[in-house]
Order: C-alpha cells, then sequence, then structure tokens
C-alpha cells in the first residue's frame, strides 16, 4: 500500500486522449508544468482495435505537430490530399454526377491536408509526451474528483492528489469534469451512425478524396497511405446497426455497394466500428480554475473531419492566452485569464458545429431544429440583425486570429 | 486575528477584499489595464537585466518594491515573475486585504503599512521601483520622487504611470470612468493633480534620473482591451533609469 501522496504542477489536464495529448505537449513547451491524467492505459490507446478512425490533419494542426516535434514521427503514415471530388451518388451506382471539384494546384503547391490514422498520431503524440521534460504523463490513473479552491485546483486520485493553479477538462463530449463545474451543454443526436473501416483497392487512389451524398448519409472515401483508404460512412442507425452486426462477407458486400469500383476490386481489411452522432456545444469555455478543451467544448459532426482540427486550434489558442499571461506573473486560473481563450474559440467553433449540422442536414434531407437553437447563450440570430453586424465583424476578426502554434512558431 | 473581531468588522474587511480583488469591482479598471501595465513592466526590466521575457521566471533574483500597492494587483505578478517583492501603502486596510490575498494564493511578498518614506530611512534600496497609478494622488511630486529615486539601487529603474492633463482625459477619465462608467468611486481622481509627460519627465530629470522610454496607454472600449500606442493623451506610463554605480 502506497502511503497517499500530493504532488504540484502548474497545469493539470484531465483526460489523455488526443486533445489532451496535443495540449499537454503544447503547455510544456512553453516552460508551464503539465500533468497529464489518463484513466486508460497506455496499450488500450495504441491497441489497433481501439480507434479505427483517421484524420484528415489540416495544414494549421500540421504546422503545430511539426513545432511541437510530433510530425517527423509520422513519417510514411501521411497521405497526402491532393484533390477532393465531391459527387451526388446513389447506393448501387457508385459515384454519380460530379457538382464539386477542389484541385489543390489551383490554390497554391500544398495539399489540403494529410490522412493519417488516429492510432499513429497517438501513438506519436504518447513518444512525444515520453521526451518532453515539462510533462508528466500518469497513465492510468484515475481522477476521482476535482474540487476548485480559490488559489488552486485540488484533483483527488486513485493514490493521493495533485494540485495545479489549473485543472484542463478533456475528457470527451458532454465532459463530466465541465458539468460537474456547472457548464451547461446544448445539443442533440442524429439519428445516424457513423461506420467506419479501413479497405484495400487494387488500383492507386492518387490522393484523391471522395466524399458522395448518399439519401441517408454522406460516405467518404478518405486516402491512406498506400492501396488503402478509410471509410466514414454515415448511415440512418438502424441500418448502420444492421450493417455492424452482418458477418464479413455481408458487411464487405454493403461497402462495396456503395464503395462502386472506380478503384478496382475492394477489400475489407481488419475491423470495422460504428460511432454514434451527435452535436454537443458547451455554453462556456471555462470556470474558476477550469478551462475545457476539445470535444469537451464542442463535439460536432464528423463531416468534415474538423472535430480534431478544431480541437487543436483550441490547445493552440489557450497555449498561447496562458503562456502570455504566465509571462507576465497573472494567475493562470483566473476567469479572468480564461475568458480570453473563451473569447478567442467560442464564436469560431459554434459557427463551425452548426454549419457541419446545416450540411448534413441539407443533404441527409432532415428537418431543421431551429428551435434548439433558441436559448443558446450565442444567440446566433440575433447577432445577424443590422445593429448587431458591427459586433459580428469584431467576433468573427478575433475567432479568425490564428494561434501562433497553428503557424509553426512557438507559443 | 482575534477573537474578539466581530463579525460585522470582517463584513467590512471582505467588502475592502473585494474592492480590490473583484475584476468586476470598484478596481475593474485596474484590472483590465493590468496586463498592459504588466507587459511594459516585464519588456523593461528584461531588457535592463538581460532576462528573456519568454521565459516563466524572469526576474529571479530580483527585488521590486511597489510603492502605493493598494491590495497587491502588481505586487503579486511581480512575485510570480520570479521578484522578491516589497509592497507599501500608507493604507493599512489596503495591506491587510494584500496580505491576506498573498497568503492565500501561497506568495511569499512583504507588505507594509508605511509611507514611501519610512523605507527610505532605512536605507531599502531596489533593482525596480513600481509608482503606477500614484502620483495623481500625490500632494508635492517633486518630494515624492526624491524618496522613489532613493529606494532605488543604482543603475535600477524606476517605473511611473498616471493620467495626463488634458482635455480628452477631462472627458473620459472623470467624465466616463468616473461618472459614467461608475468604474472608479467618485473622487478618486483629481484632475488638477494631473501631471503632464513634459512636468513628468522634467521632474525625473531635475531628481536626476534619465528617461529611458514614454508610452501611451489606450483603452479600445468595443473589446475592453488597452493597448500601448504612442498616444499619451489619457493614459501613460514612463521608466526612468537611476545613474550607475
Amino acid at each position: 500500500m502506497f502511503a497517499a501522496m500530493n504532488t504540484e504542477t502548474d497545469i493539470a489536464i484531465i483526460g489523455g486522449g488526443l486533445n489532451g495529448a496535443a495540449l499537454a505537449l503544447a503547455l510544456g513547451s512553453t516552460g508551464l508544468t503539465v500533468t497529464l491524467f489518463d484513466a486508460a492505459p497506455r496499450s488500450v490507446h495504441t491497441d489497433d482495435a481501439f480507434d479505427g478512425r483517421a484524420t484528415a490533419i489540416a495544414a494549421g494542426s500540421r504546422n503545430m505537430l511539426r513545432a511541437l516535434g510530433v510530425w517527423d514521427r509520422l513519417d510514411g503514415k501521411a497521405q497526402p490530399i491532393h484533390d477532393i471530388l465531391v459527387t451526388d451518388g446513389r447506393v448501387s451506382e457508385g459515384a454519380g454526377t460530379s457538382f464539386l471539384h477542389f484541385d489543390h494546384r489551383e490554390v497554391g503547391d500544398e495539399p489540403f491536408g494529410h490522412l493519417v490514422e488516429n492510432r499513429h498520431i497517438r501513438r506519436a503524440l504518447f513518444e512525444a509526451l515520453d521526451d518532453a521534460e515539462a510533462v508528466t504523463h500518469r497513465q492510468p490513473l484515475k481522477v476521482l474528483n476535482l474540487n476548485r479552491e480559490t488559489a488552486k485546483a485540488v484533483l483527488e486520485l486513485e493514490d493521493g492528489t495533485s494540485t495545479a493553479r489549473l485543472a484542463i477538462a478533456c475528457d470527451g463530449r458532454s465532459s463530466p469534469t465541465a458539468q460537474a463545474a456547472g457548464i451547461r451543454y446544448a445539443g442533440w443526436s442524429y439519428p445516424q451512425k457513423g461506420v467506419v473501416c479501413t479497405v484495400e483497392h487494387a488500383e492507386p487512389h492518387g490522393g484523391v478524396a471522395h466524399e458522395y451524398f448518399l439519401p441517408s448519409g454522406p460516405f467518404a472515401i478518405l486516402p491512406l497511405t498506400g492501396n488503402r483508404s478509410s471509410l466514414v460512412w454515415t448511415e440512418k442507425t438502424a441500418v448502420a446497426d444492421a450493417a455492424m452486426s452482418l458477418n464479413d462477407a455481408g458487411f464487405e458486400s454493403e461497402v462495396v455497394r456503395r464503395f462502386g469500383h472506380f478503384l478496382g476490386d475492394v477489400k475489407v481489411t481488419g475491423p470495422r466500428w460504428s460511432y454514434p452522432l451527435n452535436l454537443s456545444l458547451a455554453y462556456n469555455y471555462c470556470a474558476h480554475r477550469l478551462a475545457v478543451v476539445g470535444d469537451a467544448a464542442h463535439g460536432v459532426h464528423p463531416i468534415a473531419g474538423q472535430g480534431l482540427n478544431l480541437g487543436f486550434k483550441d490547445a493552440a489558442a489557450l497555449t498561447q492566452v496562458l503562456a502570455e499571461a504566465a509571462r507576465r506573473g497573472e494567475d493562470i486560473g483566473t476567469e479572468d485569464v480564461l475568458k480570453r481563450y473563451e473569447r478567442w474559440r467560442r464564436f469560431d467553433n459554434t459557427a463551425m458545429g452548426l454549419s457541419m449540422d446545416a450540411i448534413n442536414r441539407l443533404f441527409s434531407n432532415d428537418l431543421s431544429p431551429v428551435r434548439a437553437l433558441r436559448g443558446m447563450g450565442l444567440d446566433i440570430v440575433n447577432r445577424m440583425g443590422p445593429a448587431r453586424r458591427f459586433f459580428m465583424r469584431q467576433a468573427a476578426g478575433l475567432s479568425g486570429e490564428i494561434p501562433r502554434l497553428l503557424q509553426g512558431k512557438p507559443a | 486575528m482575534t477573537e474578539t473581531v466581530d463579525a460585522a468588522e470582517i463584513g467590512k474587511f471582505d467588502r475592502m477584499a473585494a474592492t480590490w480583488w473583484d475584476p468586476d469591482g470598484e478596481a475593474k479598471p485596474l484590472h483590465r489595464m493590468n496586463p498592459i501595465r504588466l507587459d511594459y513592466i516585464r519588456d523593461h526590466v528584461c531588457a535592463q537585466y538581460g532576462r528573456d521575457p519568454n521565459r516563466i521566471r524572469p526576474f529571479d533574483g530580483l527585488d521590486i518594491v511597489d510603492v502605493g500597492c493598494g491590495g497587491g494587483l502588481l505586487c503579486e505578478p511581480m512575485a510570480r515573475l520570479g521578484a522578491s517583492v516589497t509592497g507599501v501603502d500608507a493604507s493599512a486596510e489596503a495591506i491587510a486585504v494584500a496580505r491576506d490575498h498573498a497568503d492565500t494564493h501561497g506568495l511569499n511578498i512583504e507588505y507594509r503599512a508605511d509611507p514611501a518614506d519610512a523605507l527610505v530611512r532605512e536605507g531599502a534600496q531596489f533593482d525596480v521601483v513600481l509608482a503606477m497609478e500614484i502620483v495623481e494622488h500625490v500632494a508635492d511630486i517633486p518630494a515624492f520622487l526624491k524618496d522613489v529615486t532613493a529606494l532605488a539601487k543604482p543603475g535600477g529603474l524606476i517605473f511611473l504611470s498616471t493620467l495626463n492633463r488634458t482635455a480628452k482625459s477631462y472627458a473620459l477619465a472623470i467624465g466616463a470612468a468616473e461618472y459614467v462608467l461608475r468604474w472608479l468611486p467618485r473622487g478618486t481622481h483629481d484632475w488638477n493633480k494631473f501631471p503632464t509627460p513634459k512636468e513628468l519627465e522634467a521632474a525625473l530629470v531635475d531628481a536626476g534620473l534619465t528617461v529611458v522610454d514614454d508610452t501611451g496607454f489606450t483603452y479600445a472600449a468595443l473589446r475592453d482591451t488597452w493597448s500601448r500606442s504612442d498616444d499619451m493623451s489619457v493614459n501613460y506610463a514612463l521608466v526612468a533609469e537611476k545613474a550607475g554605480a
């Protein structure tokens, strides 16, 4: 039996997923001391069966990963996206009429982004954390309770306590940590699930990402390294559940019916996953001694693969706010400081969450729940009024400010 | 505190503490302005003493005194930046609030309910002397600057910030800050006592100091933020250096 012990740190991060790990690295790069608490053992995160998703890493996110020494560890695992082809489709007919084509050569030499499997990103982040002197990575260790006191945050752990000037919730959608601090959420569930798997195909994809808008939801084919693609198949919940319960041959034939034969023979490799889809937007991103980051602040529809990129932008913005505050001697756990992060990120994330929702509803032929928008603290509709237009520009101007890490510069 | 302190006294103390430390309370203008003041101090102190302003504790090993420290709004950040900090204020109530707040927040700061000249008589000297938002309250500016100068080590820096005596500052600082926005209690500032930058710089030179820099602090009401600028017509700050040994 170990004696209960107390450790001190500048910042305690609760939740060691992709957002928490990236945030820990970002904050550690500024000289602040960070402890990252992860309830799950490392083997769970890096197990190939844990997370089948891949993420389209946007240019800004890549800049940040490069600045934090993570991108080099993904050498050979990142597939550049050169073209995006958006098509209207019908099941069993594959791609239909092409109505949108984005070619990266029209805007410059840079690819639109890079597709990387989440398990690779996770491994690279964890390796970088092992080398980060300012970061202590504690896993598996559960945070039982968070006490937000006047001058510090006290985390009750399975093996003692940890005190910090600031706690940060990175514990996922509708974060229990944030809710315990009184932060409320707006949102709704979609009657859809996202089915994810990896396929091998005979012909090379040429770095082209496809998005078919099928009647029951978008079907995305995202190029991975080699002759492989990641599928994100958004489907009505009942159909998705039925597909998940099929045997391998039956599942593969459903996938192929939608995928088509434009890349030759298609074969499903490895396991399949399904994720319920919902929108979950926090009214506030901070409270005394607490900040909320990533999915814990905004779980958005994965239609454009923006979730993790938004989370990385949060991490970069919060890191910059806290570094600037610490470098002038401010108390980094006060709402006075943390509201700067909230003002910077909330409008941007909410606008993105709602536009992803709008696109999904438009293409899934669903009804628009305007009612659910009411009562949101942001009062988007009111902002549209002519009298508010000026303030809208102010807010947009602030929200559009790119954090230094996303420009590849130190925070 | 003794056991005989009654509830009314504690209530009064809590109200005093709130006046200083509630960011939306009576000291709101100081809280809003604090980041820009702190950046200014940090940048000049780092330049003077060869410190890296991107480090978390660049003031390690420096002695700083804050004259007219009030509830400790500047002392605490200076201590977090690594400095050994002394705060003096003539108000015993303000010093009690400052001590209590520093204790609660685990900061080691020496607070004294004394006028600045008490430190001068003891011969205390510091690398950095802060006299922010204070000269406009001082009856005899040359005498005050003499004390402030005596508190600096040779080669040390002295920071002053105050309000300019212009029509604009009259309209804004008196009209808006005190009466319209109700930021500060009435009568906190007497516009006639505001020194112009020229007057203050001349007084600093008379005190034997060299003015290193001056800047305006301007307020953007829409974004509720302050920034440094050349416009010194309302709020401004000066840094002066005491001649080396």
